[in-house]
């Protein structure tokens, strides 16, 4: 039997080693699986990179893992956004290395390590600071920049309906990064808000099918993100 | 009689009378927000924000808000009959593949053959945030610029050559300003329109690169 429910936040976020790449998904403070990174936070895994649109805000979820020094490195499109103390705090002390990738580019980058894609050419970027360095293409007269696959070990989603075969709903502009971030991780892990019976979802309505995830755990009442 | 220069306000009324109906558009922060208010009822403008909304409305009533409605500044949004949702990677196929007709973009600075820049000032003090200005910069079927036509101490911001980091090289069509319409050609800067009341040597002073007088010139209405 396929079942990727797991009964309790501690063991979904099981296994996730030091040095790991993670992605989080989220935009603002919607969408962010709140619970899943506290659970991190107590799991104790440190020196990993963090991949997100945000920096996070406030002292709470991607704050905290921030503060409590377990991140070396955060690749985001847009850090330095309202309520991004931690993260500006360590910017500035030299304590965490930043990767800024277009928010477009960042989002290509992780369909493509999904989707078995070795990189891709954009105009995004070609003539700027963001594009310096990276291999560079005249494509239909036009300057295209290299970008690589963006590939994680885990993916950390928040979801609004999922099965036990792992498909899964979003609730309205929380959706974003998730369908991609799930396709992009060796092991994808899902809060949903409610955690229903195969057959729940309407397939024509499954957003993220269930391939892309590995792991399904119910958080009823999620916090939303920056609040701490 | 002295020069009227343009209110955010009428700024936006201005470029909202240019925007087509059924056209697929996409508001920058700040400025280009306002310019939703102001667009003819009659027109069916559909808007689209980066995190995964085509059909973007109004702002909602105090305590109708959703927090996981919001657009690209964060801010809560509404939905109209016939809205869309869909994930991150499709929203920016919708820019980086054309299918925008047309983003409206705050500017730091515009350069005569179209460089944009309007995401760092490269003051090494702060950390970056670039967010989707690259993608709409590069991937927008068209870009208009709507700025202050000057900087708070007076410097130019249309110049010859951007000095701060770009945001997108020769993607350009049109700058919307307190004081004038501008298009960029190929020719260099045309100015289609100047607010009532500035003499062409005042724009050209307060401008960082040669502009020319289109000859079906008018003053701005509002």
């Amino acid at each position: 039997m396929l079942d990727k429910r797991i009964a309790s936040l501690a063991t979904a976020v099981a296994g996730i080693r030091d040095g790991s790449v993670v992605l989080i998904s989220g935009f603002g403070s919607s969408g962010v699986p709140v619970e899943l990174i506290d659970a991190l936070i107590e799991q104790g895994a440190k020196d990993l990179t963090v991949v997100a649109n945000n920096a996070g805000a406030g002292r709470s979820d991607v704050a905290k893992l921030l503060a409590m020094g377990r991140v070396k490195r955060i690749v985001c499109s847009y850090p330095r956004s309202a309520g991004s103390v931690v993260f500006e705090e360590l910017y500035a002390a030299g304590k965490i290395e930043l990767e800024l990738v277009p928010q477009g580019t960042l989002s290509e980058r992780m369909r493509a390590a999904g989707a078995g894609i070795g990189g891709f050419f954009t105009p995004t970027a070609a003539g700027t600071k963001l594009g310096e360095g990276k291999e560079t293409r005249v494509i239909e007269g036009r300057p295209h920049v290299f970008e690589k696959p963006l590939h994680g070990d885990v993916a950390l989603i928040k979801a609004e309906l999922a099965d036990r075969w792992g498909n899964c709903t979003y609730h309205l502009s929380a959706r974003q990064f998730g369908p991609t971030m799930a396709m992009a991780a060796d092991l994808t892990i899902v809060q949903a808000r409610k955690v229903v019976d195969l057959g729940g979802i309407d397939p024509e309505h499954v957003v993220t099918p269930g391939i892309f995830v590995d792991r399904v755990v119910e958080v009823a009442e999620p916090q939303l993100a920056g609040q701490g | 009689m002295s020069a009227k220069s343009l209110t955010r306000d009428e700024i936006a009324r201005r470029v909202a009378r240019d925007i087509p109906d059924g056209a697929y558009v996409n508001l920058g922060i700040g400025l280009p927000t306002l310019v939703a208010n102001y667009v003819p009822s009659d027109r069916d403008v559909i808007y689209h924000s980066e995190n995964g909304i085509l059909g973007m409305g109004p702002a909602p009533e105090k305590g109708k808000e959703d927090p996981d409605l919001i657009n690209a500044g964060k801010q809560p949004v509404t939905l109209v009959p016939g809205a869309a949702i869909f994930h991150h990677t499709d929203a920016f196929a919708m820019i980086r593949g054309g299918h925008i007709d047309l983003a409206l973009l705050g500017g730091m600075q515009v350069a005569a053959n179209g460089d944009l820049a309007n995401w760092a000032t490269g003051d090494e003090k702060f950390p970056p945030a670039v967010g989707g200005a690259m993608d709409l910069g590069a991937g927008a079927a068209s870009v208009w610029v709507l700025m202050d036509h000057t900087a708070k101490d007076g410097a130019p911001k249309i110049l010859e050559r951007c000095t701060f980091p770009l945001t997108a090289a020769g993607v350009v069509d049109r700058i919307y300003t307190n004081l004038a319409v501008i298009d960029v050609t190929s020719d260099g800067l045309l100015v289609r329109e100047m607010a009532p009341g500035l003499e062409f040597d005042d724009l050209q002073k307060k401008t960082g690169a040669k502009i020319r007088l289109a000859n079906d010139w008018r003053a701005i209405s509002v």
